[in-house]
């Protein structure tokens, strides 16, 4: 599910991952501002439009949204017992439109280019301490290595059914702990070889002068 | 010219590295030496990432206690694990990552990124999920973001030895063609015919140093 980018040469693609985030969470904010089902009707054939346009695989769209579908089915069920069901159809139809926003821009700005972004919005935030290129560093790690982790739980897991074992947090959590702490030791000498220098950060009350 | 010079290490109790004296002119050299008998932290000193308890190692005259960050940028490194050195979750991201550090313009950076890629016949896989990659794939991966970094020699700590044949194979024609001075790390002996230099550990020890034929008969005799 991660590292979701396919590439693409559309302009919805080339559009600064900046600008693209942006319309994200403004878009994401007005929607819930305006109202009426014609309205999300249209923004739907708007967005179908625009995935069109960046010739996104349908494959890759709707593994991107099964999960969040699976909701929407109790959502709208509970409007149409509860109030009316033009109040369901219209909740369901400003999320979705929520969601395919979010996964036109995820399938469409690579990962690195978000993460440039965040740093970016982030910048102001160096005078209380926060530093930018280790958020952005950190922010890539946790996608790089979900997976990988995944995996390993996967593994030991198997490894213990295999020797008979039941499922057992414990049992599962030592091995993954040491192999995290293994892999965690690896990477920070990785990262080092490879000559990562971030600026060092001083928040205000540190600064002198 | 990487200089070593009487350099001991312990961690803890633990003597695991006993006065070194050696320096790699070479163009080609392997280390070999059974588990545990010092090859890693041996290779880790040459750039820096280990400061020697006693001794000093130097790369072109820079001392790593001292310049152990330009010592870095000198040395490039590869290890075993390629899934625990690769850090950016798309293939292109992580070769651009050591250049990004060595804070090159953007363009130049592409620029690089796309020599390499085509050079090691990464092309096609440059916008894929590091994860999804195949053991040879990770390895070369890793290899490219080393070299593409230019670093005047490379040290390769078992790139092959968490590899299937056919990827070790992959991994080794690789090897053949960097152009740069090599210290190869391994514990095949088939590895290193073709070096002009293997050294041999044993419990931290130098045990024979020379061309390949001697050194692999050592090796040899000392398994048996
Ligand atoms: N960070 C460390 N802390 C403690 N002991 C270590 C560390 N790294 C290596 N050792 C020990 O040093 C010895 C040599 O290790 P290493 O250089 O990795 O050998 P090799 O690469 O030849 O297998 C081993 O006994 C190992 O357990
Ligand atoms: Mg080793």
């Amino acid at each position: 599910m991660l590292s979701l980018y396919v590439p693409g040469d559309s302009f919805v693609h080339r559009a600064p991952a900046a600008a693209k985030l942006a319309i994200l969470v403004i878009c994401g904010a007005a929607l819930f501002v305006v109202s009426g089902i014609p309205v999300h009707a249209a923004e739907l054939a708007l967005l179908a439009g625009l995935f069109h346009a960046a010739r996104l695989p349908w494959r890759d769209t709707f593994r991107q949204l099964r999960t969040a579908l699976i909701f929407l089915v109790p959502i709208f069920l509970f409007h149409v017992f509860v109030t009316d069901w033009t109040l369901g159809l219209e909740t369901v139809l400003r999320i979705l439109v929520l969601l395919l926003l979010a996964v036109l821009v995820t399938l469409t700005t690579r990962t690195t280019d978000m993460i440039d972004v965040l740093e970016a919005a982030v910048r102001p935030l160096r005078h209380v301490g926060v530093n930018p290129s280790k958020t952005g560093m950190m922010l890539s790690m946790v996608i790089r290595f979900i997976p990988m982790m995944m995996r390993e739980a996967q593994e030991v897991l198997e490894a213990q059914r295999a020797r008979g074992l039941d499922r057992n947090a414990i049992a599962l959590l030592m091995p993954l702990l040491i192999k995290t702490l293994k892999m965690a030791d690896d990477l920070s000498e990785a990262i080092e070889a490879r000559g990562y220098d971030p600026e060092p950060v001083v928040p205000v009350w540190r600064r002198k002068g | 010219m990487i200089q070593v010079s009487d350099v001991s290490h312990r961690f803890g109790e633990r003597e695991v590295l006993k006065d070194i004296n050696l320096s790699v002119r070479e163009r080609r050299v392997g280390v070999i030496g059974a588990n545990g008998s010092g090859k890693s932290t041996f290779a880790r000193l040459l750039n820096g990432l280990l400061i020697p308890d006693s001794g000093a190692v130097t790369v072109d005259g820079l001392d790593t206690r001292e310049d152990a960050k330009a010592v870095r940028r000198r040395v490039g490194f590869v290890f075993q694990n390629p899934d625990n050195q690769i850090v950016f979750p798309v293939v292109e991201e992580d070769i651009a990552f050591g250049l990004k550090n060595l804070k090159l313009p953007k363009r130049e950076i592409a620029r690089k990124v796309d020599t390499v890629l085509a050079e090691y016949g990464l092309t096609h896989l440059r916008d894929r999920a590091a994860h999804l990659l195949s053991g040879g794939e990770k390895q070369l991966l890793a290899i490219s973001a080393v070299l593409v970094m230019e670093p005047r020699y490379v040290v390769l700590d078992e790139p092959m030895t968490l590899l299937d044949l056919r990827n070790k194979k992959l991994i080794l024609d690789t090897i053949r063609t960097i152009g740069q001075p090599v210290v190869l790390v391994t514990h095949d002996l088939d590895h290193l015919r073709d070096f002009e230099r293997v050294i041999v550990f044993d419990g931290g020890r130098v045990v024979a140093d020379g061309p390949p034929r001697d050194a692999i008969r050592h090796y040899t005799r000392a398994m048996a």
